[in-house]
């Protein structure tokens, strides 16, 4: 022990930075991988028991490694090319789609200081990089040489355009409110128990904001990019292995991530709902106290959501996403917007 | 300027919503369909030509693989042209049970179609829901003809046998358990009749279910609505039947407008649409597993209350029965007859038609006086569906053929036969 830490004074400074980084970028990947291939797991299971059936029971204890099987399953399989596709652009699309995925959680604060890099414009960079996922669909649809996955890239540029806005725009709402782009302020402006979370003021944003994020992450009923059954897989329908993986594993990492990012905005992230009501009775105050058990908790109802979406509604066709976004979602947060705009007004000017 | 061109995109044979093997080649102009180009064969198995050399009792097993979700009404089709070619009749009880069996068949097709449908609609859920039902009925088919889809069950002068006297149980295994077995084994310890019986009690409930998850939700009729349209001349002038024909409002049913077997002794209704487009069709079928529910209903009480044949006596068209055969000379020389060389229908032709599930299928038999047919031509309502493609496609979106093609109720089996 002594000897490591002679080590690790030995080391200079900049680079000690540097691993410390490092290791926190694993510490957060790493869970974050595994949960994604407990995600899938989830969904199979859940979605399952809903259609009055089993899901996956046979690889492992209850199917407990099915995730593990899918991986290695993936990562023997062939990658296949197809010809005339543009190599470069066809292996770089999975990781533009994947990258941005990963990058986000760089700014997602877990507990109070619990977060890799706490920048001030957290929400900002938040907007910025989901918004690039998009580019490895659109390069996979296009580098693709299939005239499938070219449509679903096409439906996806102009679906992403439409619901960026109205995410954003829902967000709008709760920068308003905090005062802040730092994530972690944004939660604590939200302290002191369920009813200062700011779903209660922004309910309507919220609804906003998820439908937006099932939207942007082209699940269920949006997932006319990827559209079953009309063109058949759309923009990964030429992937196969490992490279197919990859966007597996970005749709799912963002999911997660909207379910975190939704907890974390409107529902008071690691917040507990009782405020400081138990923090001193021994036990009991570290299961209902404030920690990350409650963002996890929360985060996991908006999975759920996702999955029950999926299990329940038809798919909607293209266009109608497009009248959705851009003539209901877009006009309820301006509307909300101003009515925030005008208690601000109010508040400020001292009559209520 | 450059010249625009439409957009060409092959639909298949292998996709997800092609029903088996259509293949679609669409012109589109971005996401709308120009035209609609259908290309079928991809599962041509020469039906018509196998019958003319085989005794005509042999082809009946090849009626239930020409639909293979709508068995048992291919074979009534079939059935029925071969008995009005000898003019004979099937015994009272035996009609019965055939009613009973199109009506099971009508509910098990019907289920298959709004699975299908939903899934291709992007609905996942509704799919095993109806593969819930289906297993139920799939094993009435298993306890009388001992096959669970193919079942070759009717026969010229009747059914091949009667109803058997108990349904076939689960048994213990790794997966279920005693207690599991007794309960899924609770609605099967009385006749096949008692089965249906309970069936016909549940059946209501599972259709409110679908109805909670599809009829009101936006997004169905978002995708249903005003798709495909079709007004009631235009779909008379097409050849649609079935469904597609009662969607555009026309009140046609050969269960109502030409009766065959007992269908005018029993009470049930037709269900009409009024706008003839995707949701109208959609609400038609549904109705009709109702109605159908409630044929079988009257039909098991009259199945239990009258006990009799359910063939023919006449030796020369059915078998003996077995235990016959085994003492009895003639009787072994009748079944040694009929299995090898068959029997003769008289020079002619007939055309015999049902209400099969998805509209009229007819089967149009011409004898030269042999032992097999001289020409079989049959009459698929797919196939003339299948034509309309093109109009009912025009102008929509990629997802809308999509589906058309659900609400089609399109089965490659009978359109390429």
């Amino acid at each position: 022990m002594d000897s490591l830490i002679a080590i690790w004074e030995n080391v200079p400074e900049a680079l000690r930075i540097v691993i410390v980084i490092l290791l926190k970028i694993i510490a957060i990947l790493l869970p974050v991988i595994i949960a994604v291939a407990y995600t899938t797991f989830a969904e199979r299971k859940i979605i399952g028991y809903m259609q009055v059936r089993c899901g996956p029971n046979r690889v492992g204890p209850k199917g407990w490694l099915q995730p593990i099987a899918d991986v290695v399953k993936l990562m023997f399989k062939e990658i296949i090319t197809p010809t005339r596709a543009n190599r470069a652009v066809f292996f770089i699309a999975p990781m533009l789609a994947l990258a941005p995925a990963l990058a986000v959680w760089a700014v997602i604060p877990f507990w109070e200081g619990g977060v890799l890099s706490d920048i001030n414009a957290g929400l900002l960079f938040v907007l910025a990089i989901t918004s690039l996922d998009v580019f490895g669909i659109i390069l996979a649809g296009w580098a693709s040489n299939s005239k499938y996955a070219i449509l679903s890239s096409m439906r996806v540029g102009a679906q992403v355009v439409a619901y960026e806005i109205a995410m954003g725009f829902a967000l709008v709402g709760v920068l308003m409110l905090a005062g802040s782009l730092n994530l972690t302020e944004i939660v604590n402006a939200q302290a002191g128990g369920i009813q200062n979370w700011f779903v209660w003021p922004l309910f309507g944003l919220l609804v906003v904001y998820f439908i937006s994020g099932v939207a942007e992450t082209n699940r269920a009923p949006f997932d006319v990019a990827e559209g079953e059954s009309e063109i058949v897989a759309g923009f990964h329908v030429e992937y196969s292995g490992m490279a197919f993986a990859l966007f597996f594993l970005a749709e799912y990492a963002s999911m997660l991530l909207i379910s975190i990012l939704t907890v974390l905005l409107f529902l008071g992230g690691w917040l507990s709902p009782f405020g400081a009501t138990f923090v001193d009775v021994p036990l009991l105050g570290m299961i209902l106290g404030d920690g990350i058990h409650w963002l996890f908790l929360k985060a996991f109802f908006f999975l759920v959501l996702y999955l029950w979406f999926r299990a329940t509604f038809p798919r909607y066709r293209y266009d109608q996403i497009m009248r959705l976004g851009w003539k209901i979602l877009i006009p309820v947060t301006l509307v909300w917007i101003f009515g925030i705009i005008i208690f601000k007004a109010l508040q400020q000017l001292g009559v209520l | 300027m450059p010249e625009i061109r439409n957009f060409t995109l092959n639909f298949g044979p292998a996709h997800p919503a092609a029903h088996g093997v259509l293949r679609l080649v669409l012109e589109m102009d971005g996401e709308v369909i120009q035209r609609a180009d259908p290309h079928i064969g991809l599962l041509h198995r020469g039906t018509e030509k196998l019958a003319e050399s085989k005794i005509y009792n042999q082809s009946i097993g090849y009626m239930d693989r020409l639909d293979y979700v709508s068995m048992m009404c291919n074979e009534h089709g079939y059935v029925l042209a071969l008995e009005k070619m000898m003019g004979i009749e099937a015994p009272i009880r035996a009609q019965y049970i055939r009613v009973m069996f199109d009506e099971i068949t009508r509910i098990l097709n019907h289920l298959l179609w709004i699975g299908a449908h939903a899934l291709d609609v992007g609905a996942m859920t509704m799919f095993l829901y109806a593969f819930r039902e289906r297993e139920d009925l799939m094993d009435v088919y298993e306890a009388v003809s001992g096959a669970r889809l193919h079942a070759t069950y009717y026969r010229p002068g009747g059914v091949y046998r009667d109803l058997p006297d108990s349904m076939p149980m689960f048994e213990k295994s790794r997966w279920h358990n005693e207690a599991e077995v007794k309960r899924l084994n609770k609605n099967r310890e009385g006749t096949v009749l008692d089965f249906i019986e309970d069936f016909t009690a549940r059946f209501p409930k599972y259709v409110d279910e679908y109805e909670t998850l599809l009829t009101d939700n936006r997004i169905w009729k978002q995708r249903l609505v005003d798709i495909g349209i079709v007004s009631p001349e235009r779909a008379l002038q097409l050849g649609l039947t079935g469904a597609m024909l009662r969607g555009s409002g026309i009140e046609w049913d050969l269960r109502k407008k030409q009766p065959y077997e007992v269908y005018d002794k029993i009470n049930f209704d037709i269900p009409v649409g009024t706008n003839g487009d995707s949701y109208d069709r959609y609400l038609v079928r549904v109705e009709e597993m109702r109605q159908s529910n409630r044929i079988i209903k009257q039909c098991v009480d009259w199945l239990n209350k009258n006990p009799g044949p359910v063939i023919l006596d006449d030796n020369k068209v059915a078998p003996p029965p077995r235990t016959a055969m085994k003492s009895d000379m003639e009787a072994l020389i009748h079944h040694f007859k009929l299995a090898t060389e068959g029997y003769c229908l008289p020079e002619g032709e007939a055309y015999a038609a049902i209400e099969h599930p998805k509209g009229e299928f007819g089967c149009y038999i011409v004898s030269d006086g042999a032992n097999k047919p001289y020409r079989l031509k049959i009459r698929a309502p797919g196939f003339a569906h299948m034509s309309a493609m093109d109009e009912l496609t025009k102008g929509h979106m990629l997802a809308d053929v999509v589906t058309i093609i659900g609400t089609m109720d399109i089965v490659f089996g009978e359109v390429d036969r």
